[in-house]
Formats: structure tokens, C-alpha cells, sequence
């Protein structure tokens, strides 16, 4: 299969990043060369394959459902771009 | 003592334990190799007064029961550091200051290690050659034209240059072995989940794993066994009791079944890495280890379902970076959906892009099936390659790379030709396996070439005995000119 403008704009979309209009040809150039190289999977039959989950021969643990830390407002909000007292801040979402 | 950067982590800790030097004094050495390598742009960050406070504490009260005791580290700038600027070579991460450390590092503070500074990387790890960093490319101390591998290519040219006694990387597939068989250093992935990955800045999450970059296999044990260990945050942590992989060290690998891959000879390799194999294998051999033939029928789909399973990986790893919470944030847009796509559009770089376009497509609705369930069903074919093999030998003997070290800029054009660089590494982080990669030889031009020995799951002892009596009879040489400084 191969990809065009429009079906990578629409994943850039999905992946929310803004893709530069002139940069859209190369990308797709580049992600079509890609897909050619992955899609040599093709040649197995692996319909009688289990998909591999996880690579350990353990499962997950799971923990008690208790609270294990906290009060580290502080910490959170250190690194914000843009903080208004103990709320993050983001470009207007309701009109 | 002039040379004391040229020695390795092991001889440095002797020497500071029977106290011929000080914690200050090679913290000092350090930092002025540091000072005459700007030219390499292996760091991103240093932190020259603190490794210095931290060397006078070591040395008002020196505790040399550690196994890193007084001794500075520089470490890939993906580990997150407390108070530390950590990028992981991005943009995007470019201000951002942790307030929490790593589990990896915290392990090798609390064996008496220190820091000394944060190594330039490939962005998110996502690179062959160091030159998808936002802090632009390192250069291997090999030759002024040449790329020092990737991801961990800051770590390779630091330790290869002596700015650190011993460094860590990280390992998603080949990121610590492609750079260390590049800059003729020991790098090793361990076992999927004997590192924690807890501060770790993630890419594939399935596949990431610290692991360390050293000057002989000695060192290695050194480092692995301060870094590694249970950690309960992070819950693909393996729960055992710790070892103690330096005491145990032992060459001898008499009776040792050795399998050699007839699958890892690729097109168009070079005849000197075919010869590097052979040598490899008779050093083996003359030491009493038996080789034995397997095949690994499912490599060459290796690199292919790696293609799919990382970047959707980090496709969903990588969503966190919104502008909003931490790292950069652009200020165009009108409304939250276009504050988004600007940030990300301005704050990852193209290969970074690429791969989460990749992820995405190949989770994407309808494709879902086609691409990323039938690659988990390829990664399991691979992983039962490896499970046969090793109900027949001991450890497989490779190639770590296609080629030596390539030229700056000549495979940034076609990605898929950078990604081939991974080629005999990529299976191994598939199946989980530890792998270490071994300087061996040099090519014509002289540059460092490096043998992969893979082991069983947890079998890391034994890979590092192998190591061991393999770097003892190699007589491999570093011969790197310091014409940097």
C-alpha cells in the first residue's frame, strides 16, 4: 500500500502535530520507503501465531490500591511552561 | 598522576582506594579533558561544581566499601537527574529540570558515584549516528569526520575521549552496542527488565534498557552490578535477589557451546567484518569453547517489525509531550488543538516526527491488524528462534554492526539505510536477551569494529565470562589520538 498527502495530513492530524506544507512531499517520500521495508512482514503466514504480549516470563504485579504519595503540588507545577497560582494554564477552551 | 583518565574504572578505584589519588584530584583530570573536548560535543550538560563538592565530601570522608566509590560519572542525557536539566536531546525537553532522580542513577549515587555531567544523545534515543539531537552531533574521538553511533553516541565518544571513567546508556535497539562497537568500547544491553526504567525518558517501552558503557568487561561487571536490581516502580522490574557479577567474574570457558548464526551474514558486508567473525570464533575455540551451527530463520524480519513495534511505542510514549505540563510550549496557535500541534510540530525533531507518524498510522484504525498485530506475531517468531537455539549452546557469537563507523551526514538522507545499522542488534531487544558488544579489530582504515555475544535471559554472568576470557586473548588495542584537544 502506499501513502499520500492527504492520508499523511490526516495522521499528523491524529498525532496532533502540524505538519509544514512544503516538508509534506519529502514526508511522504520517506514514509513510503519505510512502509516498503516493514511490509516484507508480508511474506510470513502467521495465522497460527500467537501475538507475543510480553517478552517476560512473569506477569504484571499489581499493588495495593492505596495512596503511596502526595502533597508534591510543588514538584508537579515546577516545570509548567504556564501555571496561574496551583492550575496549569492552556489557551481558552470554552467560549 | 598525569594519565589517570587513560586508566579503567577498575585501576582508577584501586588507586583511589590505596589513596595514590584523590576523589578531587580525578575529578579535576576530568573536568579538564572535558574543558580541551568542546570540539566533540559529547555533553550536554556539566556539572563541573557539584561533582567537585561531592569529590572534597568523598575525600573528608572516604567510604571505599562502595563499588564505585569516589568516582564521577557522566550519563546519557535521557536518565532524569534531580535538579538536573535532563533532554533527551530534544527541543521539546529543553528546559526541563526533574525533581526526581532515576532509579539507574540513584543505584550508582548510593555505590559511591557522582555526577559530572549529561551526554548528548540521539532525540527520544531515536537515531544510529547522534545526529538527531537538538544540541547537534557528536563526533567520534576515532576521526573528525566520523558519527560515534547512536543513540548513546554522547556516552560512546565520552568514554572512548576519557571525560568519564565509565558511563551508562540506554538500549532500545542496538543504542548502546552499535556506539560502543563504533568507538571501540564495551557496551551492554542486559536481560529486559534487570535495570529499572523508572526516570528513564521512555521511547519503546517494551524494548528500552539501560545498560553500561565501559573500557573492558571488568568495568562492565562493575557498573551492571551497581545499576541493576528490583525496583518497585517500575512493573516490568524483575524480581531477584541481586548478583554480584564482578566478584563472579571467571575466564574460563572451557566446554562452553558457542552458536554461531549462519543468518548474521548478510549482503554486501564487508569481507573484513566476515574475517572479524572468524577470528572471534577461533579466539573462542583456542579457549576451549565448542561452535556450534544454528540458524535464527526469522532475522531478516527483524528489523521490519521493529519498524512497526517502536514507533508505535513511542507514538504513545511520546503523547505526554503537550505543552501544558512540562517542556516547551509554542506560543502560536488560537486555541488549544493548534497550541498542541504547534508545540509538537516545533519541539520534536524530523526523525522523532517520523516515527510517532509511523506509530500512529500503524495503530491507526483499520491498520491496526495489518501492521502492529502481525509484527507481535513476527516478534514472537523471533523470540522462539532464540528459545531453540539456546536449548542447544550456551551463547551466539555475531557481528555487532554491518560496518564500522560511517561519515557524518552520508546516511541521513534515507532513513531506511540508517536503520540497517541496526541490523544484528535490533533482534535482541525483540527477544529480550542480554547482548554484549566487544571491541575486536579494526577495519583498514583503522576504525573499531566490535563482536555481539547474545545470551539466555538473566544469563548475563555467563556473557560476561565469555567477555572476559575473549578480551583477555583478543589483544585488541585502543588507538585513539587525542587530536581534539
Amino acid at each position: 500500500m502506499s501513502l499520500d498527502k492527504e492520508k499523511i495530513k490526516h495522521v499528523a492530524k491524529l498525532a496532533r502535530i502540524s505538519v509544514d506544507e512544503a516538508k509534506v512531499a519529502s514526508l511522504t517520500k520517506d514514509l513510503n520507503s519505510i512502509f516498503k521495508f516493514i511490509e516484507q512482514l508480508n511474506e510470513l503466514n502467521t495465522d497460527k501465531v500467537e501475538p507475543l504480549t510480553s517478552i517476560l516470563n512473569q506477569s504484571l504485579r499489581s499493588r495495593k490500591d492505596e495512596i503511596s504519595d502526595g502533597k508534591i503540588r510543588e514538584k508537579i507545577l515546577q516545570n509548567s511552561p504556564k501555571k496561574n497560582e496551583e492550575f496549569f494554564v492552556v489557551p481558552k477552551v470554552v467560549e | 598522576m598525569s594519565n589517570i583518565t587513560n586508566l579503567s574504572l577498575s585501576e582508577i578505584l584501586k588507586s583511589i582506594k590505596s589513596k595514590k589519588i584523590s576523589s578531587l584530584e580525578l575529578t579535576q583530570a576530568y573536568i579538564k579533558n572535558i574543558e580541551n573536548a568542546k570540539k566533540l560535543n559529547a555533553f550536554v550538560t556539566t556539572t563541573f561544581d557539584q561533582a567537585l563538592e561531592n569529590a572534597k565530601k568523598f575525600d573528608n570522608k572516604p567510604n571505599n566499601e562502595q563499588l564505585l566509590s569516589g568516582v564521577p560519572l557522566a550519563v546519557k542525557d535521557l536518565f532524569c537527574t534531580e535538579n538536573v536539566k535532563t533532554t533527551a536531546g530534544s527541543n521539546i525537553l529543553n528546559n526541563f529540570i526533574p525533581s526526581y532522580e532515576s532509579t539507574v542513577t540513584k543505584n550508582l549515587w548510593n555505590n559511591g558515584a557522582f555526577l559530572l555531567g549529561k551526554l548528548n544523545c540521539d532525540e527520544f534515543a531515536m537515531g544510529s549516528s547522534n545526529e538527531t539531537s537538538f544540541f547537534g552531533n557528536v563526533i567520534n574521538p576515532v576521526g573528525d569526520h566520523l558519527v560515534p553511533g547512536g543513540s548513546s553516541g554522547g556516552s560512546s565518544s565520552a568514554l572512548a575521549a576519557d571525560l568519564t571513567p565509565a558511563t551508562i546508556g540506554t538500549d532500545t535497539g542496538g543504542s548502546i552496542r552499535q556506539p560502543a562497537s563504533f568507538t571501540g568500547t564495551v557496551g551492554f544491553k542486559p536481560t529486559y527488565g534487570l535495570c529499572s526504567r523508572w526516570g528513564i525518558v521512555a521511547f519503546a517501552s517494551s524494548l528500552d534498557q539501560a545498560g553500561p558503557m565501559t573500557k573492558t568487561v571488568n568495568d562492565c561487571s562493575i557498573m551492571l552490578e551497581a545499576m541493576s536490581g528490583f525496583d518497585d516502580k517500575d512493573s516490568t522490574s524483575i524480581n531477584k535477589k541481586k548478583e554480584t557479577y564482578s566478584k563472579n567474574l571467571k575466564d574460563n570457558i572451557k566446554g562452553l557451546k558457542i552458536g554461531i548464526p549462519k543468518e548474521y551474514r548478510v549482503d554486501n558486508m564487508p569481507k573484513e567484518i566476515d574475517e572479524l567473525w572468524e577470528k572471534g570464533k577461533k579466539i573462542l575455540k583456542d579457549l576451549g569453547a565448542q561452535l556450534i551451527d544454528i540458524s535464527l530463520p526469522h532475522t531478516k524480519y527483524a528489523l521490519p517489525t521493529y519498524y512497526i513495534v517502536a514507533p508505535a511505542e513511542a507514538s504513545s510514549n511520546l503523547a505526554r509531550y503537550d505543552g501544558v505540563r512540562y517542556g516547551y510550549r509554542s506560543q502560536k496557535g488560537k486555541d488549544l488543538i493548534e497550541m498542541y500541534e504547534n508545540t509538537r510540530s516545533e519541539g520534536f525533531g524530523d526523525e522523532v516526527k517520523r516515527r510517532i507518524l509511523i506509530g500512529t498510522y500503524v495503530l491507526s484504525s483499520g491498520y491496526y491488524d495489518a501492521y502492529y498485530l502481525k509484527a507481535q506475531k513476527v516478534r514472537q517468531l523471533i523470540k522462539k528462534d532464540f528459545d531453540d537455539s539456546f536449548t542447544k549452546v550456551d551463547a551466539i557469537l555475531t557481528p555487532s554492526t554491518p560496518s564500522s563507523a560511517f561519515k557524518i551526514g552520508e546516511k541521513t538522507n534515507d532513513p531506511v539505510s540508517m536503520y540497517l545499522n541496526d541490523i544484528f542488534t535490533v533482534p535482541v531487544n525483540l527477544a529480550g536477551l542480554p547482548a554484549l558488544s566487544l571491541p575486536a579489530g579494526l577495519d583498514k582504515k583503522g576504525y573499531p569494529l566490535g563482536l555481539q555475544l547474545i545470551g539466555k535471559a538473566l544469563d548475563e554472568q555467563k556473557i560476561l565470562n565469555i567477555g572476559y576470557a575473549f578480551e583477555k586473548n583478543c589483544g585488541y588495542k585502543n588507538e585513539i589520538k587525542k587530536w581534539w584537544s
